[in-house]
């Protein structure tokens, strides 16, 4: 028994056994029952076991998919600039700007307390902020910079873009800021010593350095909101259209074998994104 | 060093006031609106103040059941937390050693974080209703969302355990303490502190799970497929007053946490070293 458990894998299939189980049971299992149902067929009311190629026949066909995902890749990269521009800025600001590390901590917990709290009130509360008659609208008119009320503040890209920027710079601050602590400080000393500007210490030095942080945000935000589809629902009012949405479309019409072909294709084009990203980082050294 | 803030202090400084702002402003409007008097609407002005629609949230609904929704998100919290806590500490613990498929758990957990959610819904719905079982909160529900809040757990682990000065396991085993007397007294209270951050991770994600819950929660609805399903039929400031009592709540649990690591830490601070107590 003693002998036994000197053995690493055996020791280390014991360990990880738990978390092998729910993997195996909840997302291996589901991906394989996806794969299977996207080649069955559906009537109105019920699916059937089958294996035919009308699924993705109709989808690859369908001048609506590749608008879709179209519209689901400019959410991305639209979404991704925003908050790498704005994640990079505040990680900046709170690991090289502020000294003290009582206000470090403070202010990077007040950044990521939001992250903690329900998101689908967090897009509600868009609303009255965004409304025809909301503040931002009201403000306007009583600044006179606008006579009428603004109509594509809500329900538009606009607000389905302001939305995602909200819900996931965070996803952003945490591993660049993560990234620029572990910065050796007396690199910056050295390429100020050296003559270098700020600017250029941020380019040269700051920048190269945070690469891996800001390649897992980006990992983070593009895949969720590649994946999303009710953030675009509620923000949308409906109006726009993502992958995510067609998805929950087919299956708010029990229409699962096309849903799950619909499914098969995001899994494919987000994992694809994704090996492209991780080419430029160890996520293991990083953390 | 020069002690001066350089000149770019002040714009970045304003630029973080406005990011705090932009992530808290919403939240506060509905807070001030949940306030609205009984005939104000969803937006601005405010029709006098009152506690009206706090009121009527404990009141019997129209549709749907809160209180029911409240409580299961609750207890579904509570049994991911425990959950998440103990499978991503024993995970941790394996991965600090390579074996044989480490690799390809490892990638397994890399897609659990960036698979679309819904797929996770799907799947595990189709699982539950091809194989006949019962499509339940407790079951389907939790396992779907464990597969969102594992990986949060076990990344933090890592990040602990590439940072666990090993010599204190070593000094413990010099002492002839056991495998298990080794983890139990040296290597878990040493990490303590994380695991509270991973608790706080497993329930605050499953409290708030939304897509992943969606296919998988059955017939009754945990808390966020309660205040969607409100969306799309409640035109009243009563969601308001629903989603400022449950922020309310997510701060409260958020304070909790944080208190408790902030209080563990002071005691090790204090009791943890003899340094400068001399011979005893």
């Amino acid at each position: 028994m003693a002998a036994l458990l000197k053995n690493r894998h055996l020791t280390g299939w014991l360990l990880a056994s738990p978390l092998a189980a729910v993997l195996a049971f909840f997302l291996v299992l589901p991906i394989l029952m996806i794969v299977v149902v996207s080649f069955w067929g559906a009537t109105e009311f019920s699916i059937y076991p089958a294996f035919q190629f009308d699924n993705y026949h109709f989808l690859l066909t369908s001048p609506v998919t590749l608008q879709v995902f179209l519209n689901t890749f400019k959410y991305a990269l639209v979404t991704w600039a925003l908050t790498l521009g704005i994640g990079f800025t505040v990680a900046y600001f709170l690991a090289f700007h502020v000294r003290s590390q009582t206000w470090q901590i403070a202010l990077f917990l007040l950044c990521t307390i939001p992250f903690w709290t329900s998101n689908i009130i967090r897009m509600i509360s868009w609303i009255p902020f965004l409304g025809r008659n909301g503040l931002a609208n009201s403000t306007l008119i009583s600044w006179e910079v606008i006579d009428e009320p603004l109509e594509w503040l809500l329900f538009s890209d606009f607000s389905v873009i302001l939305a995602f920027v909200h819900l996931y710079t965070l996803f952003m601050v945490v591993p660049i800021f993560n990234t620029m602590m572990r910065i050796d400080r007396s690199l910056i000393e050295a390429a100020n010593d050296a003559g270098a500007t700020g600017f250029q210490i941020l380019t040269n030095v700051i920048i190269p350095l945070c690469k891996p942080g800001i390649m897992i945000g980006s990992i983070f935000v593009v895949t969720l909101v590649m994946g999303d589809f009710i953030t675009v629902r509620f923000m949308s009012g409906s109006q726009s259209a993502n992958v995510g949405r067609l998805i929950s479309n087919d299956i708010a019409l029990l229409q699962y074998p096309s849903a799950a072909a619909t499914a098969v294709i995001l899994l494919v084009t987000v994992l694809m994104v994704i090996g492209t990203l991780l080419r430029f980082v160890d996520i293991r050294k990083e953390l | 060093m020069d002690r001066r803030r350089p000149r770019s202090f002040y714009p970045l400084a304003a630029f973080f006031a406005l990011f705090l702002l932009f992530l808290y402003g919403p939240t506060l409007t509905i807070a001030i609106l949940s306030f609205q008097g009984p005939t104000g609407g969803l937006t601005f002005p405010m029709r006098g103040v009152s506690l009206h629609w706090f009121h009527d949230l404990f009141q019997q609904q129209a549709v749907g059941d809160i209180w029911g929704s409240f409580r299961r998100s609750f207890a579904l919290g509570l049994m991911v937390m425990v959950t998440t806590v103990v499978v991503s500490v024993m995970g941790g613990l394996a991965f600090r050693k390579r074996f044989a498929g480490s690799g390809v758990l490892f990638y397994l957990v890399v897609t659990a974080l960036v698979i679309p959610s819904i797929l996770i819904s799907l799947g595990v719905g189709l699982i539950f209703n091809q194989t006949g079982l019962d499509v339940h909160w407790s079951t389907s529900g939790f396992g779907a969302q464990l597969t969102w809040t594992l990986p949060f757990g076990l990344l933090i682990m890592f990040a602990v355990f590439n940072r666990f000065d090993k010599s204190y396991e070593e000094a413990a085993r010099d002492l002839g303490a056991s495998p298990w007397q080794t983890i139990a007294h040296v290597v878990l209270p040493i990490i303590a502190p994380s695991l509270i951050g991973v608790a706080l991770f497993g329930f605050t994600l499953s409290y708030d799970e939304f897509a992943r819950t969606l296919l998988t929660a059955g017939s009754r609805n945990t808390l966020p497929l309660e205040i969607y399903g409100m969306t799309t039929n409640v035109t009243t400031p009563v969601i308001f007053a629903l989603g400022t009592l449950t922020t309310l709540f997510s701060f409260l649990v958020i304070g909790v946490f944080l208190t408790t690591v902030w209080a563990l830490n002071r005691r090790r601070a204090r009791a943890g070293s003899d340094a400068g107590k001399g011979m005893v």
